[in-house]
């Protein structure tokens, strides 16, 4: 039975893990705005239209070596 | 002819959704109701950020003019720039802004983004809640100056104001308390998990050092909760018997400090396991209500004074040269420069130029007034027109508007506090409580002395009002949520309770029950023809004045055509050429010296095309939709009073609506204003003010319960109770019945905590609690409360009366203007 000593010993700091995320949670300021993080994930990274096309051309020289290399 | 015009629909804009009118500004293909939504959109354009339209449709914000040029020179002086920053090292700056425009989520998308439209944001994060951008910015690269004016450019422009600069103390305040509820119900768990053996059955054959390690065990995790997260119901309560009355936070205490020692007497003496589960369960319970009471709207500030309306700096000048300066330091003998538009920020001399002084916010009076050089300047008056230099005569903190503030700071806040419901009862409860414990005490002592002390600790321990504590937060919270739901904004949780005994309603006239800046406008003479129309609407164009504001507003679909000769006389009226012909427009006497004053108080503008006198318009007060409907409603259960900081030439309409014409006032300074409500409050009547205006401020801070009515709730609004939507105003009368209903659920559960004590006490007074009905006793109790107050008030705001409101209105405004028109 003195292994429940042990157990409780565990739960203790795996429970206390948890209270020191969610302090850690409200000092960071995560509980501020309950609003703008659901937002803010479905924005694109956003990308300039410039650098969209640089991207895709030099992706496509990329391949371009490929094929020739095959 | 008229229909075919009105099937052809016009164009909205793409930026903030309007109306674009007959003549659209077209870029891009796109039509934009003006040049300023346009420029917002080329300049995102270009900067490839139009992404900005694809989150919701029409998301920007419209500006009718760009006036921002010189408004934030005053963020150059370091001084000011200094207290502003969050955060301040080498180049980099951090800083908040308060942006009161952010609206949805493409203004999170583009503020966040606005590194790419100046390469010196490093980063900018929005606070949605509070409508607050926090922005990284590099200041060798943009100055924030420039940051501000970027902002204003996208039309987010940021309100900084005196007060803000001092309101940063207040932040940590819910940061502490969520804190104390993690803890809290970290201990009440494990507490919990380790007296379950308690809970079941045949726990007295649990081995003993099992029994003495889970009580320490409890011990120690009660400790933390009892000193740091119950800490403030023990302050409260230790403050209020040093001042010799008693809160709810009293018998609170008194439960927690006879379940702390208690248990932990049981525990070292091995009698029992004590009741730690009751004690974190209680105040982790009571923490879970308190803070439920404090979410309230933190983007709204109820506490705004002078310093929020008057600008941060001013141009000073020294030597010739405009310097700009903090208000703050201005002094007794310097001079300033005032601009069009801007405020006067200290009582003073006109020393250059010719003032035209809005005094509107300040007294009501919506007419300016003309001042000459030598005349003397109040403090809080708008200049509308030139350029004008005045003579500093008073500090800023003396003059006569501030002082009206001043001299009532610190009066009224903690007297109001006592008189809540929950701590008139908690006075007797108290009593009651001891007075039964020590029934029992006695009782026990006389028959078996050994069950004394335990049947006294018993009561104490069961009585602990914790429902009672919790439902009047939970009621009264959650009313206060459904009332912002419907468009009024309580400061407090308090104040819905308040609202419950008002006897009194006072309504401040301008902007109040009339709307602020539409008039209703009619024409006397001469038919006008097309070609008049258009002459008055181009002439009124150029003038700041606000009755030519009224009436170039009122000839919306007109185009106006240029003007030459334009010409303003200040208090008089503007003249000008319009398609070759001489128009006048203005008073009487500027018209014509023939014709005589018309002797009627109403404001009246005349008109002349070369020469001749066509009529005139008349312009009055437009009341707002449903004020008759609530003057009757509210008439037979409430005294009604109006006062006006304006001439009674509205009299005559304002007997109509309302029964009582010595409850009606005219020509009232805010001083009066505030002597008027404090006489009520002499006669005991428990008042509610509804005003607008800095010129109410006194008024609304001494009534019981004062109602700050904005048409932008974000907007400035003088210190209140409660913030109301000039749209919502006809709903007034429903508020107060929400605000009465919630009453009597408070009252209800209060009746349904009694019964729970009352079974606890049955236990308790027989010396025969055990642990787990104490601690069964207290969540069941809690629980039940909350979810009673909680689905009863949600009732209320589902029921079909409320759903009518949004019906209601639309038909109301139908019928409101077919009596606004027998009205005048």
């Amino acid at each position: 039975m003195s292994v429940l000593f042990v157990l409780i010993g565990v739960s203790m700091l795996v429970a206390g893990g948890f209270l020191v995320g969610f302090l850690w949670a409200v000092k960071k300021g995560q509980y501020d705005d309950s609003y703008s993080p659901s937002v803010r994930i479905l924005f694109d990274d956003h990308e300039k239209e410039t650098q969209k096309v640089e991207r895709e051309q030099t992706e496509k020289e990329k391949t371009t070596k490929k094929n020739h290399k095959s | 002819m008229a229909k075919m015009q009105q099937d052809t629909k016009n164009e909205i804009c793409v930026h903030c959704g309007d109306d674009c009118g007959k003549h659209p500004v077209m870029w891009d293909d796109k039509a934009f109701c003006c040049n300023g939504c346009s420029t917002v959109y080329q300049l995102l354009h270009e900067n490839e950020l139009c992404t900005y339209y694809d989150f919701e449709s029409n998301p920007g914000i419209k500006v009718e003019s760009a006036k921002y040029k010189e408004k934030f020179a005053f963020l150059d002086e370091a001084e000011i720039a200094e207290q502003l920053y969050d955060f301040s090292e080498g180049d980099i700056r951090k800083i908040s802004l308060y942006i009161p425009a952010i609206h949805c989520s493409s203004c999170i998308w583009l503020l966040e983004n606005l590194s790419i439209l100046n390469k010196g944001v490093l980063k900018s994060m929005v606070n949605f809640v509070k409508k607050e951008v926090s922005i990284t910015f590099n200041s060798d690269q943009i100055s924030i100056r420039a940051l501000a004016e970027l902002l204003s450019s996208i039309h987010y422009i940021p309100e900084i104001t005196l007060d803000k600069l001092q309101e940063k103390q207040n932040k940590d305040v819910n940061k502490k308390l969520l804190y104390k509820i993690g803890i809290a119900g970290f201990c009440f768990g494990n507490i919990m998990l380790l007296s379950l053996p308690e809970y079941v059955p045949g726990s007295e054959y649990l081995e003993s050092h099992f029994k003495d390690f889970f009580g320490m065990m409890n011990f120690f995790l009660v400790l933390p909760v009892f000193l740091y997260s119950g800490s403030d119901y023990l302050k409260s309560a230790f403050k209020a018997v040093k001042h010799r009355f008693i809160n709810i936070d009293v018998p609170i205490t008194l439960g927690i400090l006879t379940l702390f020692f208690q248990s932990s007497f049981e525990i070292f003496t091995g009698t029992g396991s004590g009741y730690m589960d009751s004690l974190t369960g209680l105040i982790f319970f009571l923490l879970i209500g308190k803070w439920y009471q404090n979410r309230t709207y933190q983007a709204l500030s109820f506490e705004r004074d002078y310093r929020s309306y008057f600008p941060v700096a001013v141009s000073k000048m020294e030597a010739g040269e405009e310097v700009s300066i903090p208000i703050e330091k201005l002094k007794k003998g310097d001079i300033i420069l005032i601009r069009n538009q801007e405020l006067i920020p200290a009582d003073s001399i006109l020393t250059k130029g010719d003032a035209q002084i809005d005094y509107s916010f300040v007294t009501g009076e919506s007419n300016p007034v003309f001042k000459e050089a030598g005349d003397q300047i109040f403090a809080g008056g708008k200049q509308m027109g030139s350029s004008i230099e005045l003579t500093i005569e008073k500090d800023v903190v003396q003059s006569r508007l501030t002082q009206l503030w001043n001299q009532f700071e610190d009066e009224n806040r903690e007297a109001s506090r006592l008189h809540s419901m929950i701590d008139r009862i908690s006075k007797y409860f108290t009593a009651i409580i001891i007075a039964i414990g020590a029934f029992a005490g006695i009782y026990w002592m006389m028959n078996d002395v050994s069950k004394a002390v335990f049947a006294f600790t018993s009561v104490l321990i069961v009585a602990c009002p914790c429902a009672l504590a919790l439902s009047a937060p939970f009621a009264l919270g959650n009313t206060m949520r459904l009332m912002g739901r419907l468009g009024i904004y309580l400061k407090g949780s308090d104040v819905a309770e308040k609202l419950n005994s008002i006897t009194t309603i006072v309504f401040d006239k301008t902007g109040t029950i009339t709307q602020a800046d539409e008039m209703k406008i009619s024409f006397k003479g001469d038919q006008l023809t097309d070609e008049d129309i258009v002459a008055v609407k181009s002439l009124t164009r150029h003038s700041t004045h606000i009755l030519s504001a009224s009436l170039y507003e009122h000839f919306k679909d007109i185009t106006p055509e240029t003007v030459e000769n334009y010409q303003e006389l200040p208090s008089m009226g503007i003249s000008g050429r319009v398609n070759n012909r001489d128009i006048k427009l203005g008073s009487a006497k500027f018209i014509s010296e023939g014709i005589a004053e018309s002797k009627s108080l109403t404001t009246e503008v005349y008109l002349s095309v070369d020469g001749n006198i066509k009529g005139h318009f008349t312009l009055s007060n437009q009341y707002r939709s449903g004020l008759s409907e609530l003057i009757d409603s509210l008439s037979s259960k409430y005294d009604l009073h109006v006062i006006s900081g304006d001439n009674d030439s509205e009299k005559e309409n304002l007997l109509k609506l309302f029964p009582d014409a010595s409850n009606i006032k005219f020509d009232q300074s805010p001083n009066d204003k505030l002597n008027y409500i404090n006489r009520l409050k002499q006669k005991n009547k428990n008042v509610l003010m509804i005003g607008d205006g800095l010129n109410d401020a006194g008024a609304l801070k001494s009534s019981d319960v004062g109602i700050s009515i904005a048409d932008d709730v974000y907007h400035f609004s003088p210190a209140c109770d409660a913030i109301l939507e000039s749209s919502k105003f006809s709903q007034l009368a429903r508020f107060l019945s929400i605000s009465k209903k919630s009453i009597w659920i408070v009252k209800i559960s209060f009746v349904l905590s009694f019964l729970y004590n009352f079974v606890g006490l049955y236990f308790a007074v027989q010396g025969v609690l055990s642990p787990i009905v104490a601690a069964l006793l207290m969540p069941i109790s809690s629980v039940s409360i909350v979810a009673f107050t909680t689905v009863t008030t949600n009732m209320i705001a589902k029921s079909k009366e409320f759903e009518n409101i949004s019906k209601n209105n639309n038909e109301l405004t139908a019928i409101i203007k077919a009596k606004s028109v027998q009205l005048n």
